[in-house]
């Protein structure tokens, strides 16, 4: 059985007439200790379907209308809020995009660690283990560190303080929403190869969203890639590097611009990514894609397995 | 901590002067001398004249006057009341304790209501209870408090549950001790309530739409995907910062306290500073005004310092940057 | 292989200008545009004050003292006003039965004059006869009907505050902008000035400042008189936050540009910083009128602010102080609904507008 399966997950934005799909028949899995990456464009849904995970997306105004998210076996869908107090933290935790607003303003770090320690593991909820937290995620200094703000601290810092709050309840799955975005080039470096380490020692899954392909590249045992609340490509992540199927993830990595070779214009896509509501009928990337046909716009292909692990949704990939 | 209060406290002192000398000066300002209106009142005798331009040097030019009067005010010394023909200093004593204890209890109440009310709002955004508290919200800041104050009257007239104004009842000096207090309270309650209602209002809908900002904030996701409960979500994490810009306000609020409670204790007969500031405008008597105005902004500003300092204890990144 | 289907099928609409925009978010929020419809209407009919009210302000009639309400009723198609006579007691009036008079519209009664000074004698409506009053509101303590006394009122205190709202709002602007400009010693010392004023509960400032002028004004001093008090205290917290918002107005490339093109220091002020505040000072000067409309009540009320015989809501007021007068003729809160609703109109307008500017709410 796999740590997490998300099965055809489908949830809306509002209700009736003016329901706004958001998540669309979404479906992967994570083994225990695998690194997944979900890699799309803002406003595809990655962080929604994340959030879906411990159910953190408030509803209203999300509604689920279909599907099931299997964590370890057991529906968090239909968790009731005890059960979900106790998985999140305890089997899946979160470390978010900007550190700076993920943490409480007012109380000091060591504070905020020790609340995280309180909940799942009361008999560590101490200063010492606190301090070991921080010295796994390699902050220098610890015993002093305990009683900084949030302020007091760099970005870096900020994010290992996050990652060590998330690790405190020794978490089967970690769930990082673009960890390294909003820090430095060198930092972001740093922050991936922590969270490599920790994965090697603790033996812990990740769940690892960015729109940033070299990150996946370093960091990614498989691959998701979500298009207008979508999968479109599913597969090994050494196999999607070389050889991609999807003409969006073609078009994706056509689009890093390359330092050797022709130093020509850069490829982009054109046109934009269609917004939630604003959906085209058939294939959603059909308005953009250099290979559509017409039939693409009447019928949205469905997601296949057309090698051993590798799914797409475009019946044209070849 | 200790040298924040110290620079606050510093600032205040220039502040207080600054002001001192302002009101002095558009007192300095009117037609009509002090000094004559004193000269012609029949009912002052001349050994007071004569003492009080001794003291204060009513015929030389108004910043000599001023440098007098500081002095004096500093030493206690507040001078003399026309309309009343005694010491003022006891007189705008008791009647700033009286402003005081009016502006205080007012704060009590509005904030006491407000928070919660705001807190219960937010939490359930949208239902009725938030619609309700909208609406009263919207009404009570529009009702001026002059109209309130000529209800609150009228229904104290009518059902006879409160005094009708004043703050002592005519037999007051014959009550012991512990009847004064309650009798105290007793004429307290209306002026205080309706000066609380127009700051309730305005305090309600600032910290209900503060919480639901905080609420959508990420350390608050980040708290609830550590599997903190809602309730210690909303209460140890959210409800610390929404009182933040709370505690900014608290100093306008105070100056439409102060400001709301000159209307009131003038309607309600309760005998405040706003109430002598008006008995010495009618009574010509401009020296009691200037005092009058110097002490309520006194009020103010210590006000402000004490919102200034629970800021401060509140949120470290003001006190520590 | 064929080319795509063309890339984004939305039509190329000509885009609408931030005002348009604004006016479009303003039109949906309904209790925004009741408030604002019921201050058109209010300020309307203010302007034609001696027209719609049947009587004069200043009216005396030694009948009707404290009478109450007289209201027209129908009987069949037309509007008739029944017939009061002194009751037992004192101030006790009663209804004659089957006394009445047709009420008409554009009567030519008393004389007065529209806008001030167009010398006029048609009234809206009245009965035309002596005998048979129409007090829509009630009559005061000297037999002036309220109505009437109300509209005259509205004239007064309506204006000032739109008057006075304008000159501290400019005044205001100006100060801030210049502060926040030119920094430096300019603005440490003007910033202390503004602490300095908004260090003072505004009532007790605004005594302050009354004591200043002599006692015995005529009206139209009066008049001018408050205006100047209420803009002297509200141009104090304007300027600080104009201050604010220039500071961070003057950092933006624009402005650099215009300062490469050789523009004055002023004109950059009023032409470029200034303007971008537009949308903070339209919400924040229209929450604030209430507050100057109350000022010149509180004055007027406490009798250093308009003097009898002239009537604002403010000096109506006054009468309603004495309890007995409130119990029996509760008419003489007329006022104080009124002032009730123009304070309601102004904040439902004022919410609604800064709803609309605020582009990150839907």
């Amino acid at each position: 059985m796999n740590l997490l399966e998300i099965k055809n997950l489908k949830m809306d934005f509002g209700k009736g007439a003016e329901a706004l799909r958001a998540i669309d028949d979404v479906s992967f899995t994570i083994g225990a200790g695998e690194t997944v990456c979900l890699v799309g464009e803002s406003g595809c849904g990655k962080t929604v379907t994340a959030l879906s995970i411990a159910r953190l997306v408030p509803t209203p105004p999300a509604n689920y209308v279909g599907g099931e998210i299997l964590l370890n076996g057991r529906d968090t869908l239909k968790m009731s809020t005890r059960e979900l107090q106790q998985i999140r933290g305890g089997v899946v935790s979160y470390v978010f995009q900007d550190p700076g607003a993920s943490l409480n303003p007012v109380f000091r770090i060591g504070n905020q660690i020790k609340e995280s320690l309180k909940l799942h593991k009361p008999e560590k909820a101490n200063d010492a283990e606190v301090i070991r937290l921080l010295k796994l995620v390699g902050i220098p200094a610890p015993e002093s560190r305990i009683n900084n703000y949030p302020f007091e601290m760099s970005g870096g810092m900020q994010q290992r303080v996050m990652i060590a709050m998330a690790l405190a309840s020794e978490p089967k799955l970690l769930v990082a929403d673009e960890p390294t975005t909003a820090l430095d080039v060198t930092i972001q470096a740093q922050i991936l190869d922590l969270l490599s380490e920790l994965k090697e020692r603790l033996g812990m899954a990740i769940l690892l969203i960015t729109h940033n392909l070299g990150i996946v590249g370093d960091m990614a045992d498989r691959v998701a890639v979500m298009y207008a609340g979508q999968i479109v490509e599913l597969s090994p992540a050494r196999e999607l590097l070389r050889r991609p199927l999807h003409p969006y993830t073609r078009a994706l990595m056509n689009s890093v611009p390359k330092l050797r070779g022709d130093a020509d214009r850069l490829s982009a896509i054109p046109g934009n990514v269609p917004r939630i509501g604003n959906f085209p009928p058939g294939c959603r990337f059909a308005p953009r894609c250099p290979i559509a046909k017409p039939e693409c716009s009447e019928k949205n292909p469905e997601l296949l397995e057309v090698e051993l692990g590798r799914f797409v949704r475009c019946p044209f990939w070849k | 901590m200790l040298q924040f209060i110290f620079k606050r406290l510093l600032h205040m002192i220039p502040l207080l002067l600054g002001v001192s000398l302002l009101t002095f000066l558009l007192m300095a300002m009117s037609p009509g001398n002090y000094f004559t209106a004193l000269q012609q009142n029949p009912q002052i005798s001349p050994d007071t004249i004569a003492r009080l331009k001794a003291q204060f040097h009513l015929d030389r030019p108004w910043y000599v006057q001023y440098v007098f009067w500081l002095k004096n005010v500093l030493s206690g010394n507040f001078g003399y009341s026309m309309a009343y023909k005694i010491s003022a200093t006891s007189l705008i004593m008791a009647r700033l304790w009286n402003t005081f204890l009016l502006s205080f209890s007012a704060l009590i109440i509005a904030w006491g209501i407000a928070i919660p009310l705001g807190i219960w709002a937010a939490v359930k955004k949208d239902s009725w209870v938030d619609h309700a508290c909208s609406f009263v919200a919207f009404v009570g800041l529009s009702v001026p408090d002059v109209l309130l104050s000529l209800l609150a009257l009228w229904f104290a007239a009518a059902t006879g549950l409160f005094p009708v104004g004043g703050a002592e009842s005519p037999l007051y000096d014959f009550m012991p001790s512990a009847q004064q207090f309650w009798d105290h309270a007793h004429h307290l309650i209306l002026p205080a309530i309706v000066l609380a209602a127009s700051d309730l209002a305005g305090i309600m809908r600032q910290m209900r739409s503060n919480l639901l900002d905080t609420l959508r904030a990420e350390y608050v996701t980040a708290a609830r995907a550590r599997g903190l409960g809602e309730g210690r979500v909303v209460w140890k994490h959210a409800l610390r910062n929404a009182i933040n810009p709370l505690l900014t306000i608290f100093g306008y609020s105070l100056a439409a306290l102060l400001s709301g409670a000159f209307i009131v204790e003038n309607i309600m007969a309760w005998p405040g500073l706003g109430r002598l500031t008006m008995e010495a405008f009618f009574a010509k008597d401009s020296y009691l005004v200037v005092d009058c105005v110097v002490m309520a902004t006194a009020l103010l500003v210590i006000g402000n310092f004490i919102a200034d300092i629970l800021l401060a204890w509140n949120d470290p990144r003001i006190r520590l940057k | 292989m064929e080319t795509a289907a063309p890339i984004s099928a939305v039509e190329a609409k000509v885009p609408l200008s931030p005002w348009q925009l604004f006016w479009q978010r303003l039109k949906r929020r309904k209790i925004a545009m009741t408030g604002g419809v019921i201050l058109i209407f209010l300020y309307t009919v203010s302007i034609f004050a001696g027209f719609i009210a049947p009587y004069r302000y200043d009216q005396i009639n030694n009948n009707s003292f404290f009478h109450p309400p007289i209201w027209p009723s129908l009987q069949g198609f037309h509007l008739v006003v029944p017939r009061y006579e002194q009751g037992a007691s004192v101030f006790d009036y009663r209804e004659v039965p089957n006394d009445t008079k047709p009420l008409h519209f554009f009567v030519h009664t008393d004389k007065y004059k529209l806008f001030g000074f167009i010398p006029a004698s048609i009234h809206f409506f009245g009965a035309g006869d002596d005998n048979y009053p129409v007090y829509l509101f009630g009559a005061d303590q000297f037999g002036r009907d309220v109505f009437s006394r109300l509209l005259y009122g509205s004239q007064i205190s309506l204006s000032i505050g739109i008057i006075g709202i304008s000159i501290s709002f400019a005044l205001g602007m100006i100060i801030g902008g210049i502060s926040g400009y030119f920094s430096g010693l300019t603005d440490t010392l003007i910033m202390r000035l503004c602490e300095l004023v908004m260090s003072i509960p505004a009532l007790y400032l605004i005594i302050s400042l009354r004591n200043t002028f002599p006692p015995g004004m005529s009206s139209a001093q009066v008049y001018a008189m408050i205006i100047i008090i209420l803009s002297f205290i509200g141009w104090a917290s304007m300027a600080r936050v104009i201050r604010g918002m220039t500071l961070s107005i003057r950092e933006q490339q624009f402005v650099l540009a215009a300062r490469a093109l050789g523009q004055s220091h002023l004109k950059i002020i009023v032409r470029h910083i200034l303007p971008n505040t537009l949308s903070y000072v339209i919400v924040a000067a229209t929450l604030s009128v209430p507050y100057y409309i109350l000022g010149e009540v509180v004055l007027s009320f406490l009798g250093v602010g308009i003097q009898e015989p002239s009537a604002s809501w403010g000096n109506m007021l006054t009468a309603a102080q004495n309890t007995e007068y409130l119990k029996n003729y509760p008419w003489l809160l007329a006022p104080g609904a009124a002032i009730f609703v123009t304070v309601l109109a102004f904040n439902f307008l004022g919410d609604g507008l800064r709803d609309a500017a605020d582009t990150k709410s839907l």
